[in-house]
């Protein structure tokens, strides 16, 4: 599924556009970036909340193309920069990680 | 020409110093580690340096100094942090005065969660009698609403010091929280735990190899106090000096 797709039907504010055309089938949940850099993949949608600049710089290091901050994140002002710069799309839900991730694999997953 | 050169090497002063204890203050602090026991042994073992770090709370800290003071035991004030990416880092100021500005800083950015001590510990603030003369009823190893960079400016401001701590542990640190050293971090070295000499941290994580580090017992029981130590070359016994000597520090782990 398209992120714009992911974008307009989860309700998801975006912070940092990049990516919109990107397919995304699946998607990775940690808090912990050394998780992350050890097992997420490419193309992977990252629900995070954390806020701090490596967040872009994992993301990007990854090929990730986009993150979602859960639970209303507010980003530290480097990490937009950052992401802006690394072309990594920052986007925010008012959920909570279970609720989000619950959503997005009934999307992401009735459409297969 | 000798007699000056050995003049000037006789100056210089090895130091044996450990900068990461925890007294009853902190939760997980045994409560056996009152300022006078933590002092004792410091004698005992002949560290010479010590620093007071418990979590986000620096009220043992000054106690802990007059009693070193008595007793010959340098005693750095301290505190360790939890900031927003729950990442621990140590920080020392230079003074009393400038402590307590750093605590009240901490304490704006506190979430005021309730300790419950039959499941996390006791946070006692104690005298130089071990009488329990406060304690903190709201949970200090919660993350302060801060964020590690704008801790570190915060200390370097304020003229301290600022060490992300046990950066090779799988838990509260830079490398399992953060990935990658973040860039512009304003630190003075980074530490490595006492387990870090047979968890190939190096290995594991190699870009962070190019920088300076000390390693610390990170004691939460007296026995641990100078497990891991590292020795500090100095002229005079002084906190600037002590901070410059961090990056040329020779560390030693405990004997496997």
């Amino acid at each position: 599924m398209k992120l714009s797709e992911i974008i307009k039907k989860l309700d998801l504010v975006v912070l940092n556009a990049a990516n919109e055309d990107e397919d995304i089938k699946s998607a990775y949940a940690s808090d912990l970036l050394s998780d992350v850099m050890g097992n997420a993949e490419a193309e992977e949608l990252w629900i995070t909340m954390q806020t701090h600049k490596n967040v872009a710089a994992i993301a990007s290091l990854k090929d990730i193309p986009a993150v979602v901050l859960i639970n209303n994140g507010k980003p530290d002002v480097d990490m937009l920069e950052h992401a802006n710069l690394e072309n990594v799309a920052v986007l925010v839900t008012n959920l909570a990680c279970y609720e989000f991730c619950a959503k997005l694999y009934n999307l992401i997953n009735c459409e297969l | 020409m000798n007699f000056v050169l050995n003049c000037i090497i006789l100056l210089i002063v090895n130091y044996k110093a450990d900068l990461h204890i925890h007294t009853v203050l902190s939760p997980c602090g045994d409560l056996s580690m009152s300022p006078s026991e933590i002092i004792k042994k410091a004698v005992e073992k002949n560290i010479d340096i010590i620093g007071i770090t418990d979590h986000n709370s620096s009220l043992n800290a000054e106690v802990t100094h007059n009693i070193g003071k008595k007793n010959g035991v340098y005693v750095m004030l301290g505190v360790e942090v939890n900031t927003r990416e729950e990442v621990h880092s140590i920080c020392f100021m230079p003074d009393m005065t400038s402590l307590n500005d750093f605590q009240d800083f901490l304490d704006s950015k506190q979430t005021f969660f309730p300790n419950s001590p039959d499941k996390f510990g006791d946070q006692f603030i104690v005298d130089e009698n071990e009488n329990i003369i406060g304690e903190i009823e709201h949970l200090l190893i919660n993350s302060l609403d801060l964020s590690i960079n704008e801790l570190a400016d915060r200390v370097a401001q304020m003229n301290g010091i600022f060490i992300p701590a046990h950066v090779d542990r799988p838990r509260y640190s830079i490398s399992s929280q953060l990935g990658i050293v973040p860039d512009n971090l304003n630190f003075n070295v980074m530490e490595l735990s006492p387990f870090a000499q047979n968890n190939d941290f190096l290995e594991k994580f190699p870009w962070f190899k190019n920088y300076n580090y000390i390693t610390n017992s990170d004691a939460h029981f007296i026995t641990d106090i100078g497990k891991s130590y590292n020795c500090l070359q100095l002229e005079h016994l002084c906190f600037d000096e002590i901070k410059t000597a961090l990056k040329f520090a020779i560390l030693n782990f405990p004997k496997l």
